[in-house]
């Protein structure tokens, strides 16, 4: 019988399937990071368990840690210091992999994994953090857990699991100038919802999804959990077996061949059965912007704000509520919406490719914001950024340059807006206060961040391209 | 884990669609390494002005709901994050079972971790209990899980689905690390094999 991708890696996991599909699903890799782990190392102890396979499990600290230079010095908020340094002795105590805040390799969690070839083909992942649907980029099932899940991972390097649905996401042609990976993502939850997703593994392809970089690719499947899937899949290529050589942890010698002669067999069959099918034209992408508070509220930059009762059902309600928290009329032009804050980073934007793509528009330019941070998505895309050039050009834009972290994404770091702070983000979510209690985020690609932080007001980034050439 | 067998009491109404992991409980809360007492900061951004004082208009601040047991909510509840100090926060108030037309996957999965019932009724059936919720002390709901029925006050039977395995653990309070460990051999059995089959992992 014909299989998806998402049939294959499934069935390559099963350990064990009871009567009413409920499946025991092994783990290849566990990610953690210090905030969904605490809870779940106590569990281990206050037990006697251990860790099944410390070599499978990968740790490293980004959500708390702060992004200004003297964090070498330590964190001075006592709570997130005991998250860390609690993290730290885990690490430790139960003999996993880890990366600590000072080691370059350091970073967001979903950025370090395939940095370091931890992420392979064919894999399953899993980590206590829903943007864990990154890895999916390499044809990986990867999916976030909770914390009992992640005790579950950690004392039995399984999953209890029920098999998903299969949702094909087919993204025809090739993008046009200016719109990028991020606007795929936006755009494919503006049209199925935040919830259209739920129950499905996606798997994203088309020639616009071929065409795209595996910085790109990451992008898109990160924001599959924003369209309620379990996780978000793109079938691997030359593109990802380039990627993964030579990385630290990535196969070598006969083990690569044996490695690629399987991977090449991961992609959905002809005639496969898909339970749910999208299709989008990449020429009718355009760059967007959210204007609300859920990733679903998304328009072409060139569109207006919406009227609540253009909606149906409860979201007009949660639409009039997303108008008033967000400071917004219905009909305002979108690009006339001006901003104080630009954030550049995070697991969504925060690889190398973005900060090129930033950097290409900043370039000569300065910002006309209040503030605008740059935060790399690792200790490592930041070297490199510093080798290329990119991180002169922020600075003399303007921008903070910051050490890795998720910073502003989700502040749980000093990196904060103030109430009614109004920033455009490179990140995943404009949930109300995500960004600080009261603050406003209007999502978007590195470009377009770039863009609006030259003009100090949301701008369609083509309009800037045209200027430049 | 705590049972959950049957439960009757007064239901909070929350309409609204969307409701996201950070309302339920915002990041800075998140901050603690144990799982107790985050009830005190549940949906703290609504709940609480800038001061800490409660606002009065936010349903659990009112007499009526301050000790609801049950959740009656708009679409998609729990979306977002895979933090388990969402269902953490919600069961540390009191909170042991959520109605609504759709959950997020992952939260989804996490209330039955803390023996908390999530419970997907089609929209009228959600309207009608919504309706009760209003109410307050005035509409009791009742839920019974051997047999799968949501009663509203005015004895409406609405029945809903779930997973088997999953009824059978909230219903008896299983730990699931101690029911996988019960299958250590098969799964001692699948690592030799991955092992030879990619040795690279």
């Amino acid at each position: 019988m014909p299989k998806t991708l998402y049939d294959k890696i499934w069935d390559a996991h099963v350990v064990h399937e009871d009567s009413d599909g409920t499946s025991l699903l092994y783990i290849d890799r566990h990610l953690v990071h210090e905030v969904t782990s605490p809870q779940a190392f106590e569990g281990l102890r206050m037990a006697g368990r251990k860790v099944r396979a410390p070599e499978k499990t990968i740790a490293v600290p980004d959500h708390n840690v702060p992004t200004t230079p003297d964090r070498v010095k330590g964190i001075e908020n006592p709570e997130s210091r005991i998250q860390v340094e609690a993290l730290d002795s885990n690490a430790r105590e139960f003999g996993v992999h880890y990366y600590p805040v000072n080691d370059i390799r350091q970073g967001i969690v979903h950025i370090v994994g395939p940095e370091q070839g931890w992420t392979l083909p064919g894999m399953t992942v899993v980590c206590g953090d829903s943007h864990t649907a990154t890895h999916g980029a390499f044809g990986a099932l990867a999916h976030g857990i909770g914390t009992s899940e992640v005790e579950h991972v950690l004392a039995t390097q399984t999953l209890i699991q029920k098999k998903s649905k299969n949702m094909k996401v087919e993204i025809t042609g090739s993008l046009p100038p200016g719109v990028t990976a991020k606007d795929i993502t936006l755009s494919v939850i503006g049209r199925t919802g935040t919830a259209g997703g739920t129950g499905y593994v996606i798997e994203y392809c088309g020639q616009a999804i071929e065409e795209l970089s595996m910085e790109g690719r990451m992008t898109v499947c990160n924001m599959a959990i924003e369209g309620g899937a379990r996780a978000g899949l793109i079938a691997p290529d030359e593109k990802t077996f380039a990627y993964v050589k030579g990385r630290p942890h990535a196969p070598k010698g006969a083990q690569w061949d044996a490695a690629m002669a399987w991977w090449k067999t991961l992609k959905s069959d002809e005639g496969a059965h898909w339970d749910k099918v999208i299709t989008l034209r990449a020429e009718d992408i355009a760059p967007v912007v959210t204007w609300g508070t859920s990733p679903e509220d998304v328009l072409p930059i060139t569109d207006s704000v919406p009227a609540p009762e253009s909606f149906s059902g409860g979201k007009v309600e949660a639409a009039q509520r997303a108008l008033d928290y967000m400071g917004l009329k219905a009909g305002q032009k979108l690009s006339d919406i001006e901003i104080d804050t630009v954030f550049i980073g995070s697991c969504t934007n925060g690889r190398i490719e973005d900060l090129r793509a930033a950097a290409e528009i900043l370039k000569g330019r300065k910002i006309a914001v209040k503030r605008a941070m740059v935060v790399p998505g690792s200790g490592l895309v930041r070297a490199q950024a510093e080798e290329e050039g990119l991180a002169q050009i922020f600075i003399d834009a303007g921008f903070e340059w910051r050490l890795a972290g998720c910073s502003m994404c989700l502040a749980m770091n000093p990196d904060q807006l103030a109430p009614g702070e109004r920033c455009a983000a490179t990140s995943n979510r404009n949930f109300e206060g995500r960004q600080g209690r009261g603050g406003r985020t209007h999502l978007m690609s590195p470009a377009m961040a770039a863009a609006a932080a030259v003009t100090g007001r949301l701008t369609d980034v083509r309009e800037m391209m045209t200027e430049t050439a | 884990m705590d049972k959950f067998t049957t439960l009757t009491g007064v239901a909070a109404p929350m309409p609204l669609v969307n409701i996201d992991t950070d309302m339920i409980i915002p990041k800075q809360f998140l901050k603690t390494i144990q799982r107790s007492g985050l009830g005190k900061n549940l949906f703290d951004e609504m709940r609480y002005d800038d001061q800490g004082n409660e606002i009065p208009d936010f349903v659990l601040n009112q007499p009526a709901y301050r000790k609801a047991q049950i959740l009656v909510a708009g679409d998609n509840f729990g979306c977002g994050s895979s933090r388990e100090h969402a269902p953490w926060a919600l069961a540390d108030f009191g909170i042991k079972a959520i109605i609504s037309t759709s959950f997020a996957d992952i939260f989804y999965n996490n209330c039955f971790k803390n023996g908390m019932l999530p419970i997907v009724l089609p929209q009228e059936q959600v309207d009608v209990l919504m309706k009760d919720a209003r109410k307050g002390e005035n509409a009791r709901i009742a839920i019974d899980l051997e047999s799968q029925t949501v009663t509203s006050a005015d004895g409406h039977v609405f029945s809903f689905e779930i997973d088997p395995f999953k009824k059978h653990c909230l219903l008896n309070g299983l730990d699931d690390i101690g029911l996988t460990l019960e299958k250590v051999s098969a799964i001692d059995t699948f690592e030799a094999k991955a092992a030879q089959a990619r040795p690279w992992v």
